[in-house]
């Protein structure tokens, strides 16, 4: 009797745990869409922030996280080969896999100060490089230990039928392990990109915002995460929908980054 | 007596790693057009001397090799302990091709999965490609089921249809020598007495070195077992010999199940 009293017990606290912890999430969501879409019009999409929209934004954060990407994927996926297929368990290879462990969840304030420190006070002034280096830095931690852990799982004998139907080890490497790891690596690409695209710390100072359309790096560059931060500060009753809107408009798109992930790794044969 | 296709001996190997070797002077012939099956408990080097034979331990850093082990060939012999350089590496595992125990197709089509051996092995023209994947696909008698599918995923496959694949891949190579280490140990009943056939119809072309643990598959395949026991080759025989009138008590103790 006691332990079925128990059980009861247990099952009725979670039960209410995961209730109280969903109901945040919906919570959130629900208020976004409901402040969020009733904000948002043809302009918001149309024009740029001097006038309203958030165009230059959403042209502005996708483009440093586009091009962080380009930079963190290949530098991140070579580290994550290395410590998997080529450092073969050395101490130099552990304490790189810890660091980057430590990296992955090291503040991203942090990251942004350090970033400022190197590339915004020497050269005088915001500007988007900089924004760019720090999503990268924040980027790249993720897809070494992705890529570290996917090639983990790929079976060692696919390695040694590789090598003995005489192929060399690179070859191997890149034409079969990588192949039968790419699904997880791509979900973690992906997963990644959704981390950085919602980031705001490490943008504040070091590419900031403009209010104009740009595509010129070596200045302030706009951010969708940045003006959210801001507008939501200031007084008037536009402005703040506005915040709404941009905030409901950039979680769709996490959102919608990050189901595609999951059902990518959900369709892996 | 037939003609030999490779030796040991004194053959020692120590892992990385470990003070004592692995394999103790081992001295085992191979002879060609011939099945020779490695036997022995668990732990008693028996994959490990296979594994010397295409030196594909050489994917893992500092292990020792002492000794020899030749490969004969119209050219005389060679010794492939002192292979040091990539790209006889890869000639040494053209000519001595290995199969393991779970199956391992390549994520690609079966016609790749077959294409891939000779496509490093610098084959180019497409037709000539065509034609030996086909003969290797027939020849692992696995040709009716795939030819179909050619281009479809190799991991839709049966494991038994897997793993004949996987020897298809190695006989499209035309190699000298195959290594079987416990290739059906994986496989469901049918699918083991597939390949086993398969195993026996391959020696009219290549040289087979068969790891097992199951005695009868011993039994049935080899022309000559070698039993070993904790690194040592403790004797080596034809196998109606072996399996009838061994010398060793060990090897009758093995052999009759009273330990192992």
């Amino acid at each position: 009797m006691n332990r079925l009293l128990l059980n009861k017990i247990i099952l009725m606290l979670s039960t209410l745990s995961a209730i109280i912890g969903i109901s945040f999430l919906f919570w959130i969501l629900a208020t976004l869409t409901y402040k969020g879409v009733s904000s948002i019009h043809l302009s918001t999409f149309s024009q740029d922030l001097v006038n309203g929209g958030i165009r230059n934004l959403l042209v502005g954060q996708f483009t440093m996280a586009i091009i962080a990407s380009l930079i963190a994927v290949p530098l991140g996926m070579f580290a994550g080969i290395w410590l998997r297929e080529y450092s073969n368990g050395s101490k130099l290879a552990s304490i790189i896999r810890n660091l980057s462990d430590v990296m992955m969840s090291a503040p991203s304030i942090v990251i942004g100060v350090f970033v400022y420190a190197l590339f915004v006070a020497p050269f005088g002034g915001y500007n988007g490089f900089a924004g760019i280096i720090a999503l990268a830095i924040m980027m790249i931690p993720i897809i070494i230990s992705t890529t570290d852990n996917m090639l983990a799982l790929v079976p060692k004998e696919l390695r040694e039928a590789g090598v003995a139907l005489g192929g060399s080890k690179h070859k191997i490497i890149l034409q079969i392990v990588i192949k039968s790891a790419k699904v997880g690596i791509t979900t973690g690409v992906l997963l990644s990109f959704a981390r950085i695209i919602g980031e705001t710390a490490p943008l504040l100072f070091t590419s900031a915002n403009s209010q104009f359309f740009t595509m010129d790096l070596t200045e302030q560059f706009p951010s969708l995460t940045v003006s959210i931060y801001n507008l939501a500060t200031y007084p008037d009753e536009a402005s703040r929908e506005l915040a709404w809107s941009a905030s409901f408009i950039l979680t769709a798109i996490v959102l919608i980054i990050n189901l595609t992930g999951r059902y990518m790794t959900r369709n892996k044969k | 007596m037939s003609k030999l296709i490779m030796e040991t001996k004194d053959f020692s190997f120590t892992y990385a790693g470990v003070d004592t070797p692995s394999l103790k002077k081992i001295n085992l012939p191979i002879k060609e057009s011939k099945i020779t099956a490695l036997i022995g408990p668990s732990g008693c080097g028996k994959s490990t001397l296979l594994r010397a034979m295409n030196r594909i331990h050489d994917l893992y850093p500092n292990n020792k090799y002492e000794g020899e082990i030749n490969l004969y060939s119209a050219n005389g012999k060679e010794n492939i302990l002192n292979i040091k350089k990539e790209n006889d590496f890869i000639k040494l595992r053209q000519r001595v091709g290995m199969i393991f125990q779970k199956p391992t197709p390549f994520p690609m089509s079966i016609f790749d999965n077959v294409a891939y051996g000779l496509k490093l092995a610098g084959v180019k023209d497409k037709t000539e490609i065509q034609e030996r994947v086909e003969n290797a696909l027939k020849s692992s008698a696995i040709w009716n089921e795939t030819k179909d599918r050619l281009h479809t995923s190799a991991l839709g496959m049966s494991g038994g249809q897997q793993q004949r694949l996987c020897i298809a891949r190695a006989v499209a190579l035309k190699p000298e020598i195959m290594l079987f280490d416990e290739p059906t140990s994986a496989l469901d009943p049918i699918s083991t007495s597939a390949i086993e056939e398969l195993i026996s119809e391959l020696k009219e072309e290549v040289s087979v070195v068969i790891v097992t643990h199951n005695m009868q598959q011993a039994s049935r395949l080899s022309d000559y077992t070698a039993f070993m026991y904790l690194g040592d080759l403790i004797e080596y025989d034809k196998t109606d010999i072996m399996f009838m009138n061994p010398k060793e008590k060990l090897t009758e103790d093995y052999i009759t199940g009273r330990f192992g």
